[in-house]
């Protein structure tokens, strides 16, 4: 086993705990935490993989704004521990049907033949070159997400004009 | 073999050079600017430990430690314990991409003045920034205090805005380098530093880079006379050390990416390479200092109405215009 493989499946253990760790957590922060040390796990498997821009970028944006956004919610919305919920075998059925499919599916992928013969070598792609491959290849995806962000931009604006309170109803007492 | 071994054993003496640097930088930093603070508002700043008060981060250090290091009742512990080296450790991960000079050659071998030359560093630096966000929240949540919770969410409200003003004023820069390798950057200012071509950009850096190390006038987040000191109030001794440490290496950090990006690096007549970039880099951390002795503090929309009012779509404006006349230019 070459160092980049051992690398790789002490990386890839990583992910699967925290994760794991992320969804089984009762308190809201601390399951953020847990997801964002995955996040970091996955960046650095892509820096191993050679992209170390989607690597950066997975920092930049899932670790780094997603999740802090959804911290300040969480503590905004304050600090209570929710109730506790009842444990039936429905709860718990439905996804562990679908952890199963994916073990599975995963097992299956390990267990072909033609996967086992492609070894894991470093290699690296430029940022240069992501870009340049997405800009000649997907423009139209990139262009269509771009107006995708414009689209929820207005929409932040408009909610935040509704929130406005109007200059008669402040000033309105309160009839006896 | 052994070449691995010797590039290895350089690698860590990069590493410690760098470490050593940056730590004691910022421990005088604070003996700086309270010198400088006190110079501004007429007195001495320390003077007794040592000659000229030379010695006050030392002593200072040796207080830290030796002070009671205090859990509060109902905090997280584990998390209160572990959030305070978050913000120093990414700052000092970030100081990994900053190159100090060019190449030596030492024994035959060429040896890059660069911990490692990503190409994708600056980058790196913006998405460390936003990872250091994370001391802050998580560091006031995990307190249990109203003052805390309140200073952080002041806090991450504040550097999850100026993010943007930040990344986008560097856009031209990386537009008229053409690449993001800050060594490239660099070399692409042999002739002429980007300040040049570029003022308006460096005064949005430098702009939300006093937003990002929170200091007056944007020190929202530990706003003394309303929040005591927001989000690292219940914090003592040792980890308040660190949430400081990180602010000062922060400091010092922005100094030295701002000099790479804007003021041309190592670049400069007569004197040494270093020698250039440790001039280059002490501009911002005294140009920060300068603005906290002369400037009160904003309320919090008017600091969030300048981020996304002005200094975001001037900052795009600036991308147009630089690509326009690129454009142009050819």
């Amino acid at each position: 086993m070459s160092l980049t493989q051992a690398l790789f499946y002490l990386l890839a253990g990583v992910i699967t705990l925290s994760t794991g760790m992320a969804v089984t957590r009762k308190q809201p922060v601390h399951a953020v935490v847990y997801l964002v040390v995955s996040f970091f796990a996955t960046a650095v498997l892509f820096a191993l993989l050679g992209a170390p821009l989607v690597a950066v970028l997975q920092i930049m944006i899932p670790a780094g704004a997603v999740m802090v956004l959804f911290l300040f919610i969480i503590i905004l919305l304050g600090r209570e521990a929710p109730k506790p919920r009842d444990d039936s075998a429905m709860r718990w059925a439905l996804p562990g049907i679908l952890a199963i499919i994916t073990v599975a599916a995963g097992l299956m992928l390990i267990a072909s033949p033609q996967h086992q013969t492609i070894p894991l070598a470093m290699a690296k792609a430029s940022a240069r070159e992501l870009g340049t491959y997405l800009y000649r290849h997907y423009w139209p995806a990139v262009e269509g997400i771009s107006v995708l962000f414009f689209v929820a931009l207005a929409g932040a604006m408009f909610l935040v004009r509704e929130f406005k309170p109007k200059p008669d109803a402040q000033n309105e007492e309160p009839k006896p | 073999m052994t070449m691995w071994f010797a590039g290895f054993a350089v690698l860590l003496v990069k590493m410690a050079l760098v470490l050593g640097v940056a730590l004691t930088g910022a421990a005088y930093l604070v003996l700086v600017e309270r010198k400088l603070l006190g110079r501004m508002q007429l007195r001495y700043g320390p003077n007794r430990v040592g000659p000229f008060g030379l010695l006050q981060p030392l002593a200072d250090g040796v207080k830290m430690i030796l002070k009671e290091d205090l859990v509060p009742q109902g905090a997280d512990r584990f998390l209160f314990m572990m959030v305070p080296a978050v913000l120093p450790l990414t700052t000092l991960l970030a100081f990994a991409v900053v190159p100090f000079g060019t190449e030596l050659t030492i024994m035959g071998q060429q040896v890059p003045m660069v911990i490692t030359d990503l190409d994708v560093g600056v980058l790196f630096v913006l998405s460390l920034s936003s990872v250091g966000v994370y001391s802050l929240a998580l560091g006031g949540w995990a307190s249990n205090s109203k003052y805390s919770l309140l200073g952080a969410v002041r806090g991450v409200g504040q550097m999850i805005s100026y993010e943007l003003p930040l990344g986008l004023s560097l856009v031209p820069v990386i537009m008229l380098a053409g690449s993001m390798s800050l060594v490239d950057i660099v070399n692409a200012q042999a002739d002429m530093p980007f300040i040049v071509y570029q003022p308006v950009a460096y005064v949005l850096f430098v702009l939300s880079a006093l937003v990002e190390v929170k200091r007056t006038p944007f020190d929202l987040a530990e706003a003394e006379n309303e929040l005591q000191a927001g989000f690292h109030m219940e914090y003592s001794g040792m980890r308040f050390a660190l949430f400081f440490l990180g602010e000062y290496l922060n400091m010092i950090f922005l100094g030295a990416f701002a000099a790479l990006l804007f003021l041309g690096g190592w670049h400069g007549p007569v004197l040494p390479p270093f020698a250039w970039l440790l001039i280059k880099t002490a501009i911002m951390p005294i140009l920060l200092i300068w603005i906290r002795a002369s400037l009160p503090r904003l309320r919090p929309d008017q600091m969030m109405r300048l981020c996304w009012v002005w200094l975001a779509p001037l900052a795009l404006l600036n991308i147009l215009a630089t690509g326009a006349v690129m454009l142009l230019k050819g």
